[in-house]
């Protein structure tokens, strides 16, 4: 055993109680999973939890993008009262009410998606970020009612709107009034076009499924962080169809540039630079 | 030959003694008409009653009929004309999207459709209603040039999914069908989406964006299909029976929620069993709903539609209990 294991444990023992939300793993050392470095969580939370030595950015939550972003980490947070409920009864192995509750205990979050204002580069914005350790940060009724919400926010404040989605697609728990959400979220941003409300996406790890085939796809300008997955099917459901194993880096941010599909990559730590320019290539 | 499907047997073994029965009597042996118009009458009776107690799963199989009519039947059956426009003007045509003009009447309408095929050759060239982005592409080009002509989209939703492929990702799938969403929400022409037969998630929604969403009685819509469904919450393939159940995805379900406006009566059976009569059902059906939407004027018609899919979902706010149905 390595002694760094060794410390670890002890350490885990001793010491600090896990972080609020669960966007890193317990503890005080971390190994990126990238290049296998050993790295302390103050280092790494310091360095907006991408990892110093090769880049690697950790998945991260809604606090993490609304610290980064806001100035001084100012923010309000919106809607913040709504709700999933289990009103079509849906059991699999558990039922959805049951899940529900575990997600909100884990993570001490309300839903898959935050909404949050405050001035970015002392421009006042909206921003709505996903998270995925809630329910595999899906999509139901709530992340398209908030989602609804924040671009109606942006409409009646004219001020721009910034989505983070992070998500594994639909809920499948509330099955077609999920997939309404879809429709729904695309809709309301028609409303966005026509009063010339800018829309940016910043597109994170992962993004699949009907998140990315509705509003994450929709954007002015389409931001993404390095290495992401962003993709329509999961890799694993490629692979069944067409029985093969994918390449190397297929689905991922340099991918999706390559082919068109987002404007540029840009690393955490520059993420609030690149909207303030874009705030003033709109402005100016 | 027709085909059978397991919940079908009892039609099967009645459908043989008939025909057992005219073969006999056309070699000239006495067999009484009150016989054959008996067996008749017990053939349309367990029809009606296996029929009226479908299981979810049973709707999907039936959804899935090999000898289930599909939309270029329709079209070419119930259109006094009908012509096939090809291409995204992109580099591609996808074979598993088909649309162009059709005529009812005097009423020109803009068809698109998901084609799944009819034989193995069909079913192989049409990717089995699996479309690439291409697919919606051409769909949107359409739709375009039906706001062009002022003329109202008809959309004929039967696909099981759309397709997950690697060129599929490299030509932007997700993008397709967000980019559809959004034109189809504010395209300035009555929208008609009708399901025929699967309507399976996002690969559905891309051409399923409208004023009025009707199914055809034998239809399923759903955020995804059951086996798929059983495999990520069960973790294997085999309770997509449950998952059938636990989707709701039957036309009755989804009219009681509210997010569909009708059900589409079909021929006692299925559509199979009288793909004719079918088409004249939806024919009359088309003309019906189009006739109410063109009454609507345009502004107020976008105003409904948006307002539509504003207000679908289900949540608790504070202590209040939000329904859209």
């Amino acid at each position: 055993m390595s002694w760094f294991k060794k410390i670890k444990e002890r350490a885990k023992q001793q010491l600090l109680p896990p972080p609020q939300k669960k966007d890193t793993p317990n503890g005080v050392w971390t190994r990126c999973p990238a290049c296998k470095e050993m790295l302390s969580i103050i280092d790494l939370e310091q360095n907006w939890h991408v990892c110093p030595n090769c880049n690697y950015h950790f998945r991260v939550g809604s606090e993490v993008y609304f610290n980064l972003l806001f100035d001084n980490g100012k923010y309000e947070e919106l809607f913040d009262d709504l709700e999933s409920i289990d009103f079509l009864g849906f059991v699999d192995r558990k039922p959805y009410s049951l899940r529900i509750e575990e997600a909100k205990r884990k993570t001490g979050l309300k839903e898959a998606i935050r909404v949050a204002t405050g001035n970015i580069g002392r421009n006042k914005m909206v921003v709505a970020a996903m998270d995925f350790d809630f329910i595999g940060g899906s999509m139901g009724s709530v992340v398209g009612e908030k989602f609804a919400r924040a671009a109606e926010y942006a409409l009646e404040h004219k001020i721009p709107l910034i989505a983070i989605p992070k998500s594994g697609g639909a809920r499948m728990m509330e099955s077609a009034f999920s997939l309404m959400q879809m429709a729904k979220t695309s809709a309301i941003l028609t409303k966005l076009s026509e009063a010339g409300i800018p829309y940016w996406v910043i597109l994170t790890d992962p993004t699949t499924g009907g998140v990315t085939a509705s509003f994450a796809m929709l954007g002015d300008v389409h931001i993404a962080e390095p290495g992401a997955l962003i993709g329509f099917a999961g890799p694993r459901v490629i692979e069944q169809t067409i029985r093969k194993k994918l390449p190397p880096g297929f689905q991922r941010s340099e991918f999706l540039l390559d082919h068109g599909l987002v404007d540029f990559i840009v690393p955490r730590h520059k993420l609030k630079d690149t909207i303030i320019r874009l705030y003033k290539f709109y402005k100016y | 030959m027709p085909t059978y499907l397991e919940f079908e047997r009892p039609i099967e073994e009645l459908e043989t003694q008939l025909q057992h029965m005219l073969q006999q009597k056309e070699r000239g042996e006495n067999i009484p008409d009150e016989e054959i118009e008996k067996i008749k009458k017990e053939i349309i009776k367990k029809r009606k009653e296996i029929y009226e107690n479908l299981t979810p799963w049973e709707r999907v199989l039936l959804s899935r009929h090999p000898d289930r009519p599909q939309a270029l039947y329709y079209l070419n059956t119930m259109c006094d004309d009908w012509l096939e426009l090809h291409g995204d003007r992109m580099g591609h045509d996808d074979p598993a999207i088909v649309g162009g003009f059709g005529l009812l009447g005097k009423k020109t309408v803009m068809f698109i459709g998901q084609q799944k095929g009819t034989n193995t050759k069909e079913r192989q060239y049409r990717n089995f209603g699996m479309a690439n982005p291409e697919g919606y592409r051409k769909a949107l080009r359409l739709m375009k040039l039906a706001e062009k002509y002022g003329k109202p989209v008809v959309t004929l939703v039967d696909t099981p999914g759309a397709f997950p492929g690697m060129e599929a990702e490299e030509r932007g799938q997700a993008e397709a069908i967000a980019r559809n969403l959004f034109e189809m929400a504010r395209l300035r022409v009555p929208i008609l989406v009708i399901i025929i037969g699967e309507g399976a998630s996002g690969g559905a929604l891309g051409i399923g964006v409208g004023d009025r969403i009707l199914m055809m009685e034998n239809t399923w819509f759903s955020v995804i299909s059951p086996e798929s469904c059983s495999s990520i919450l069960w973790r294997d393939w085999d309770h997509k029976k449950e998952a059938a159940e636990a989707l709701k995805l039957t036309p009755q379900y989804l009219y009681n929620y509210k997010i569909i406006d009708d059900i589409i009566k079909e021929p006692v059976g299925g559509a199979h069993v009288d793909p004719e009569k079918a088409a004249k059902i939806l024919r009359r059906e088309i003309l019906k709903h189009l006739k109410e939407l063109e009454e609507i004027p345009i502004d107020k018609l976008l105003a409904k539609r948006l307002e539509k899919y504003r207000r679908i979902g289900v949540y608790k706010e504070g202590d209040k209990v939000i329904s859209s149905f």
